[in-house]
C-alpha cells in the first residue's frame, strides 16, 4: 500500500478511537458539573455522592481522551506534511489557540478538581469542574473552527501556492462553523445522556434506587432537550452541505442525476463503476423538501458535479465512495431519530415517576449506550470520507498533502504500534468502566477497611 | 521588535515551561522503581505530581500547536523527519498518561505492576528523545532544498545526540528527585535527596562531556563565539549552585536553581540556533530559520494579541493551583487519589 494510503487508515484509527472518548468528555462534564451545582445549592449529600460516582467514570475516560489528544496535535506535520505546509498559516492557528485556551483549562482545573475535594470552598470546587466543562466545549469549538475551514475555506488567498490566511474572524464566522459545532456539543451531551442512563438502568434494575433513580432522571431531561437540538441543527448542517459541497449530498443520497423536485432514498443498492443504482427505493420530493424546506428545488446529481469539477479543476475523480457515504449517512440519521424515540420515551416515564424507578424495557437501556457511538463515528466518516478526493474542499486533494518522505513500512510500522497500544488500553478503559460502573455508589465511609487492607497487603 | 522573532522566543517560552515542568514529572516516574519499594510509596510519589502532570503536558501540546501556527513549515519537516522518534514518544506519553489514572483504580498487583512499567518507559523514552532531538536541531539533520528530511532514523540517533539523551535523563531525573524532596516526607524526601547527590556528579560530567563534543564537532563557535556570553555561563553557575544547596539540605532552593539551570540551558540552545529552527547538514544554505518557515505576518500578528493575552492568564492560573497543593504529600491511603 502506498504511504497516502497507509496514513488515511492511520489517522481514520486514531481519530475515530480519540473520536470514541471526546463526546462522552463534553457531555458528562457539563453533567456532573450540574449534579455538584445541585449538591452546592440544595446541600444534600446524595448529590455529592452522584457527582463522585459519575466523576469517577468521567475521569477514566477523559484520560483516555487526552493520552489519544497527543497524536493529534502532532500527526498532521507527522504525515501530511505537505497538507501542513499547505493550510498552516490558517490551520496552525485554531489549533495553537485550541491548546492555549482549552487545554490549559481543562486540565489544569480537572486536576484541581480531583484533588481539592474537602481541601477548598465548595463553591470554588465547583466553579473548578464547570471550568472543565467549558474548556472542553472551547477546544471542540477551535478544533471545529479548524476542521471548517478543509470543509468550507473562507478568509484566505493562495499566495506562492499556500493558503494564507486574510481574515482571522472570517475563519471564526465561517457558517459551518455554526452549524458543525452545536451539531457536535450536542451529541455530546446526547452521549453522556446515553450513558448516564444506561448505567442507572443497571442498578434501578438492582433495586438501587439511592443516586440512580435521580440521575436518570436528569439524564432523559438532559438528553430530550440535547437529541432535539442535534436534530434540527443536523437539518440545518444538510441543508448547509447541500450549497457548499453538494456532491457529498449527492453521494449520501446515491443521487446520479440532477433532479427537481429530488426524491430521497430508502433503499439503493449503486454501483460505482457503471453510475448506475442497481435496487433504487425512492420517496418523491422528500430530498428536495429536506433540502430547501418545500416541495421542489434542484439538487444536483452526481454525474453533473463530476462535469463541472472536471472543467473547473481538471481530470480527476470527484465522486467520493457512494456506499461508505450512503451508509454512513444513514446509520447516523437511522440511529439518531432511534435514539429520540428511545429518549422520549424515557422522559415520559420519568415523568410518570414510579417510586422505584422502574418500568418497561428499563433493562435494554445498558445496550442503547452503544448508540450514540455509533452516529458519532459514522457522522466523521461522512464528514471527512465524504468530501474526498479533497482534504482542503476545493484546494488540495488528499494524494497531494502526504509526507513524501515517508516510507510505506515507517507508516505501517506506527499504524501497527499505535492499533496494537489502542487496541490494549480500549480492553483496560472497558473494563474500568465497567468495574466502576457496576460497584455502585460509595455508601458509608469505607475508610477504615481499606487502610488495614492496604497496610497488610502492601507492607 | 520583529513578529518572527517574537514568536521564536515564544516557542521557546513554551519549551522552557514544558521541560522545567514535566521535566520533574519524568523524573519521578523514573525514580518509580527505585525509590518506590512498597506500593504505597509509588502512590505517594504518583500523587505528588497527581494535580499537575496534564496541565504540564499541555505545555508540550501548546509548544507544537504554536510551532504549526507560526512556523508551519518547521512543524511539517521536523514532525515529518523525526517520524519514528516521535511515534515512540507519543506511545510512551500515552501510556504514561493512562496509567497515573488507572493504576490505583484496582488493586491487582499484577495489574499495578504493568502501569508502574508503563509509568517507568514512559517517562524514560521521552526524556531521553528529547535530549536525542534537541541535539540533532543543534547538530544539523540532512534535509534538501525543498526543507524536506532526507535521512533515516538511525541518523537521529548518533553517538552525540544519545549522550544528549544521557544528558537530558540525568537532569530530569535529578529535577525529579528534587522535586521529592519538597513534596514528601522523610521516608521519601531522605532517599530522594540521597539519589539527588548522587546523580549531581555523573550529571555534571555528562554537561561537560556534552560541551566539549559540541565544541569540537558542530560550528557551535562560529554562531556563539569563543566567549559564549551571558546564559551558558549563568546555566553552569546555576547548576553549581544547584549542587551546593543539595549539601546544604536546601531542597527549596535546590529546586529553584535546578529549574533555572534547565530554563537556561534552553535558551542556550535556542541562542545557538537562532535565527536558525532546523540546521541542515546537507548545506546550510537549506537550514530552515524563522524566515522562511514562518507564516504571514497577518497571521503571527493575530496570534501575537491572543499568546501576550492568554499566556500570563494560564501561567497565573497554574501558579495557584501549585499554591494550593503545595504541601507535602502524607502516606494516608485515604488521601491519595490515584
Amino acid at each position: 500500500m502506498s504511504v497516502v494510503t497507509l496514513s488515511q487508515i492511520q489517522f481514520a484509527v486514531t481519530t475515530i478511537y480519540h473520536f470514541f472518548f471526546v463526546p462522552l468528555t463534553l457531555g458528562l462534564a457539563v453533567l456532573v458539573a450540574i449534579m455538584e451545582t445541585l449538591y452546592v445549592r440544595t446541600n444534600n449529600e446524595m448529590y455529592k455522592r452522584m457527582t463522585k460516582f459519575w466523576g469517577k467514570l468521567f475521569l477514566i475516560n477523559f484520560a483516555m481522551g487526552v493520552v489519544t489528544g497527543i497524536v493529534q496535535e502532532f500527526q498532521f506535520g507527522m504525515n501530511w506534511s505537505e497538507y501542513s505546509r499547505f493550510v498552516g498559516d490558517i490551520f496552525g492557528a485554531p489549533l495553537a489557540i485550541e491548546a492555549l485556551l482549552a487545554f490549559f483549562l481543562e486540565s489544569t482545573f480537572l486536576g484541581f478538581w480531583i484533588f481539592s475535594w474537602e481541601r477548598v470552598s465548595k463553591r470554588l470546587h465547583l466553579a473548578a469542574i464547570w471550568l472543565v466543562a467549558i474548556g472542553s466545549s472551547l477546544s471542540a469549538l477551535w478544533i471545529l473552527i479548524a476542521n471548517s475551514f478543509m470543509q468550507q475555506p473562507v478568509g484566505f488567498a493562495i499566495e506562492n501556492g499556500r493558503a494564507v490566511m486574510t481574515s482571522f474572524l472570517a475563519l471564526i464566522q465561517n457558517a459551518n462553523v455554526w452549524v458543525q459545532f452545536p451539531h457536535v456539543i450536542f451529541s455530546g451531551f446526547t452521549t453522556a445522556a446515553f450513558f448516564v442512563m444506561g448505567i442507572s438502568a443497571y442498578h434501578l434494575l438492582r433495586g438501587r434506587t439511592e443516586v440512580f433513580k435521580r440521575s436518570f432522571q436528569i439524564a432523559a431531561v438532559f438528553g430530550s432537550l440535547s437529541i432535539l437540538m442535534v436534530i434540527l441543527i443536523g437539518h440545518s448542517q444538510a441543508q448547509h452541505m447541500v450549497q457548499t459541497q453538494p456532491m457529498k449530498m449527492a453521494a449520501a443520497e446515491a443521487l446520479w442525476e440532477t433532479a427537481d423536485p429530488a426524491s430521497l432514498s430508502i433503499f439503493t443498492i449503486m454501483d460505482q463503476k457503471t453510475g448506475e443504482n442497481l435496487v433504487d427505493l425512492r420517496i418523491p420530493n422528500v430530498l428536495s423538501l429536506l433540502s430547501y424546506n418545500r416541495l421542489t428545488g434542484e439538487v444536483r446529481g452526481m454525474k453533473d458535479l463530476q462535469a463541472e469539477f472536471e472543467q473547473k479543476y481538471g481530470a480527476g475523480n470527484y465522486i467520493p465512495s457512494i456506499f461508505v457515504n450512503y451508509w454512513s449517512f444513514r446509520v447516523m440519521v437511522g440511529v439518531g431519530f432511534l435514539m429520540a424515540a428511545i429518549v422520549a420515551y424515557a422522559l415520559y416515564n420519568v415523568l410518570r415517576n414510579k417510586s422505584d424507578g422502574k418500568f418497561k424495557f428499563l433493562s435494554l437501556f445498558p445496550f442503547f449506550m452503544i448508540l450514540p457511538y455509533l452516529s458519532n463515528s459514522t457522522g466523521w466518516i461522512l464528514t471527512e470520507m465524504g468530501r474526498q478526493p479533497w482534504v482542503v474542499y476545493g484546494l488540495l486533494k488528499t494524494e497531494d498533502a502526504f509526507s513524501p518522505n515517508l516510507t510505506p513500512g515507517m507508516v505501517l510500522t506506527s499504524l501497527i504500534g499505535f492499533t496494537l497500544v489502542y487496541g490494549l488500553l480500549l480492553v483496560a478503559d472497558v473494563y474500568l468502566l465497567a468495574k466502576y460502573a457496576k460497584a455502585g455508589v460509595e455508601t458509608a465511609p469505607q475508610k477504615a477497611k481499606r487502610t488495614t487492607d492496604e497496610e497488610a497487603y502492601w507492607e | 521588535m520583529e513578529l518572527n522573532v517574537l514568536w521564536f522566543i515564544l516557542i521557546a517560552v513554551l519549551y522552557i515551561g514544558y521541560f522545567v515542568l514535566e521535566g520533574f514529572d519524568f523524573g519521578v516516574g523514573i525514580l518509580l522503581p527505585f525509590l518506590g519499594r512498597t506500593d504505597l510509596k509509588r502512590r505517594v510519589m504518583i500523587n505528588t505530581i497527581g494535580p499537575h502532570w496534564d496541565g504540564n503536558e499541555v505545555w508540550l501540546l501548546t509548544a507544537g500547536g504554536a510551532t504549526f501556527a507560526a512556523f508551519p513549515q518547521w512543524y511539517a519537516t521536523l514532525f515529518s523527519g523525526f517520524y519514528l522518534p516521535l511515534f515512540l514518544m507519543l506511545i510512551a506519553l500515552i501510556v504514561r498518561g493512562v496509567a497515573f489514572e488507572f493504576r490505583g483504580k484496582d488493586d491487582n498487583p499484577r495489574w499495578r505492576a504493568l502501569w508502574d512499567w508503563c509509568i517507568f518507559f514512559g517517562s524514560l523514552i521521552p526524556a531521553l528523545l528529547w535530549g536525542v532531538a534537541f541535539t540533532n536541531f543543534v547538530k544539523g539533520v540532512p534535509i534538501d532544498a525543498n526543507m524536506m528530511y532526507t535521512g533515516g532514523f538511525w541518523n537521529l540517533l548518533n553517538p552525540f545526540a544519545l549522550l544528549g539523551g544521557v544528558v537530558s535523563v540525568l537532569a530530569f531525573t535529578l529535577h525529579g528527585a528534587i522535586f521529592l524532596t519538597l513534596k514528601t516526607h522523610d521516608e521519601i524526601s531522605t532517599p530522594a535527596r540521597k539519589i539527588a547527590n548522587q546523580l549531581w556528579v555523573p550529571l555534571m560530567l555528562a554537561l561537560l562531556v556534552y560541551t566539549v563534543v559540541l565544541y569540537l564537532t558542530t560550528d557551535v563557535v562560529n554562531r556563539l563565539g569563543w566567549n559564549p556570553g551571558v546564559v551558558p555561563i549563568f546555566t553552569v553557575i546555576a547548576f553549581l549552585v544547584t549542587g551546593w544547596f543539595l549539601r546544604q539540605k536546601r531542597d527549596g532552593w535546590s529546586f529553584v536553581f535546578m529549574a533555572a539551570s534547565i530554563a537556561l540551558a534552553v535558551i542556550t540552545i535556542f541562542r545557538i540556533l537562532f535565527p536558525s529552527v532546523l540546521v541542515s547538514s546537507t548545506d546550510l544554505a537549506y537550514s530552515l530559520t524563522i524566515y522562511n518557515s514562518s507564516s504571514s505576518d497577518y497571521t503571527l500578528s493575530v496570534m501575537s494579541t491572543i499568546a501576550l493575552i492568554f499566556v500570563p492568564i494560564v501561567l497565573a492560573y497554574q501558579g495557584w493551583t501549585y499554591w494550593v497543593f503545595r504541601k507535602r504529600v502524607k502516606s494516608n491511603p485515604q488521601e491519595l487519589h490515584y
